[in-house]
């Protein structure tokens, strides 16, 4: 891959918290325009690494580029720039309960890039609308709507600014199969149909099959194998194997 | 360790208790508190500072800052005003029954208008708000930190301190002021009522009693204390909110710790700007 093909690149990223070493040097990249699951079981390092790039949490040691620009330590100006190519779907939705939804969806407009509230609302409408969402629900506040439609205002809140890339933090954990596959369907369309380029962090194998051109997988905090997702079925990673396949046996062992 | 050492040690263990053992568990027990503390504190500071740089940097937030001084300075007058006009009744009692012993009922109105308005109204004002805004910024701030909210807030380029914090601080600073000088007059009128209709003063004395010797440092030092307690207040919801732990355990804990640690503050502080309004007084 070349240097000008990745969107989104982390060399050597490490972060710990007190002697909790939660990433331990994770290199990866992505394409422009591709999507990139990483999947990997529980405190692994998925959320952390994400957080990361986000700028949530500050990395110990390693760069973090996008578009070939290093991005940690970047503060002010130069910061909200950044944000603004950013779009995030967080896993429980984490729509603010005190707006509308429509506000909660015009929210990285009205406040991120000062649209006026009015056009905000248009624009709001149009992304409800391409999430599958009646304009109906624009005026309601998100206790008034299930865990699968408050999961589709956080995407459409993500995809609202036409973001550049667009992170997805455990997309379908907490859906029935139903309507975990619609999320991926719509992930898939609205991440298409943007261009943008999407780093997905999940444990469900279904979703990350479907969603993902390549596949990563975390463990201990290092990336241990990367590669196309048609591929992932025969890894020859022992690690690889025993996650997709579920299994209690193997490398993998889980501390009870 | 060479071997007279682990001799010794041995010795020690041997009786069951070491003195030497003790005292150095106790000192680091000391420091080690000593240190939380400190760094406590200087985590405190640095949120302060934070917080009001971002109180008079833009953006500014005038819609969010509106819902709260609606939410502070309006909502808090029913819990405010009860608090003031309890605490005037109250005080014109105990006044008048302690003050007959020595034929000083006269004073009574005097020092109502003073109590109030230099310390009761600003203190147990403060001490209202701490336990009604304080433990509500606390609640949401740390709901909204442990539901990933606050993440949110930062991935749609808005800053969490001027968007959550300087809006409650500025807020909290205004409007406690403004509580306390209603609260002066309700409490005042509190005092009247007793003196007048229970303790049959001559309304026109009373009334003349308590402005004879009212100065208006008297009101502006409960102002001052007032805007200091509602800053503490906001603060101190703020802080425990953000660094709120996970769960509702923690958004619980988080709760507590702000109404306590702002009630002991508003206490200490009253002190201190009791000592500077009034000191050579």
């Amino acid at each position: 891959m070349t240097q000008a093909a990745k969107k989104l690149e982390l060399r050597d990223v490490r972060k710990s918290f007190g002697a909790n070493h939660v990433l331990r040097g994770v290199n990866i990249s992505v394409e422009k325009g591709k999507s990139l699951v990483v999947i990997g079981g529980s405190g692994t390092g998925k959320s952390v690494m994400i957080k990361s790039v986000l700028g949530i949490v500050s990395p110990d040691s390693g760069s973090i580029l996008v578009d070939g620009q290093e991005t940690t330590g970047l503060r002010g100006k130069e910061r909200d720039a950044l944000m603004r190519k950013f779009g995030m779907l967080f896993q429980g939705g984490a729509l603010f309960d005190s707006l509308q939804i429509w506000e909660n969806v015009a929210f990285g407009l009205i406040q991120g890039k000062g649209v006026s509230r009015k056009d905000a609302y248009d624009v709001a409408i149009e992304k409800l609308r391409a999430v599958g969402l009646p304009s109906r629900v624009a005026k309601l506040l998100p206790a008034e709507l299930s865990g699968g439609m408050q999961k589709r205002v956080g995407l459409a809140r993500a995809i609202a600014t036409n973001p550049e890339i667009i992170f997805f933090d455990e997309p379908t954990t907490g859906l029935d199969p139903i309507m975990a596959d619609v999320i991926n369907d719509l992930i898939i369309e609205t991440s298409k149909g943007l261009g943008a380029t999407a780093l997905s962090i999940t444990h469900d194998m279904h979703s990350a099959r479907k969603i993902a051109d390549d596949i990563a997988m975390i463990y201990k905090g290092e990336i241990i194998w990367h590669g196309k997702a048609a591929d992932i079925d025969h890894s020859g990673n022992p690690y690889v194997e025993q996650f997709i396949k579920g299994s209690a046996e193997g490398p993998i062992k889980m501390e009870i | 360790m060479n071997t007279a050492d682990n001799q010794q040690q041995e010795q020690q263990t041997s009786a069951g208790f070491s003195p030497l053992g003790w005292l150095t568990g106790m000192c680091q027990r000391i420091g080690a508190t000593l240190l939380g503390f400190l760094a406590a504190v200087g985590r405190l500071a640095t949120f302060a500072a934070q917080g009001i740089y971002h109180c008079f940097t833009p953006p500014f937030y005038p819609r969010l800052l509106w819902r709260q001084v609606v939410d502070i300075g309006y909502y808090s007058l029913p819990v405010v005003g009860m608090t003031a006009l309890f605490t005037g009744m109250v005080l014109a009692l105990q006044s008048y029954t302690g003050f007959s012993r020595f034929s000083a009922e006269g004073a009574v109105a005097t020092v109502v208008v003073l109590s109030v308005t230099r310390e009761l109204a600003p203190v147990l004002a403060g001490l209202m708000v701490a336990g009604r805004i304080g433990a509500s910024i606390a609640a949401e701030i740390g709901t909204m930190r442990v539901t990933e909210q606050i993440d949110a807030l930062t991935t749609l380029s808005t800053n969490p301190f001027k968007y959550l914090i300087a809006p409650r601080l500025i807020a909290g600073t205004l409007m406690l002021p403004l509580l306390v000088l209603i609260a002066d007059v309700i409490g005042v009128y509190g005092g009247y009522i007793v003196g007048v209709y229970k303790l049959e003063f001559v309304s026109e004395n009373y009334i003349h009693r308590t402005w004879e010797f009212l100065t208006a440092d008297d009101v502006v030092s409960g102002l001052w204390k007032a805007a200091a307690f509602g800053f503490i207040v906001t603060l101190m919801g703020c802080y425990h909110g953000f660094n709120s732990q996970r769960g509702a355990q923690g958004v619980g804990a988080a709760t507590t710790n702000a109404v306590v640690s702002a009630s002991i503050l508003i206490l200490i502080a009253n002190y201190f700007l009791t000592q500077l309004f009034f000191a050579g007084k």
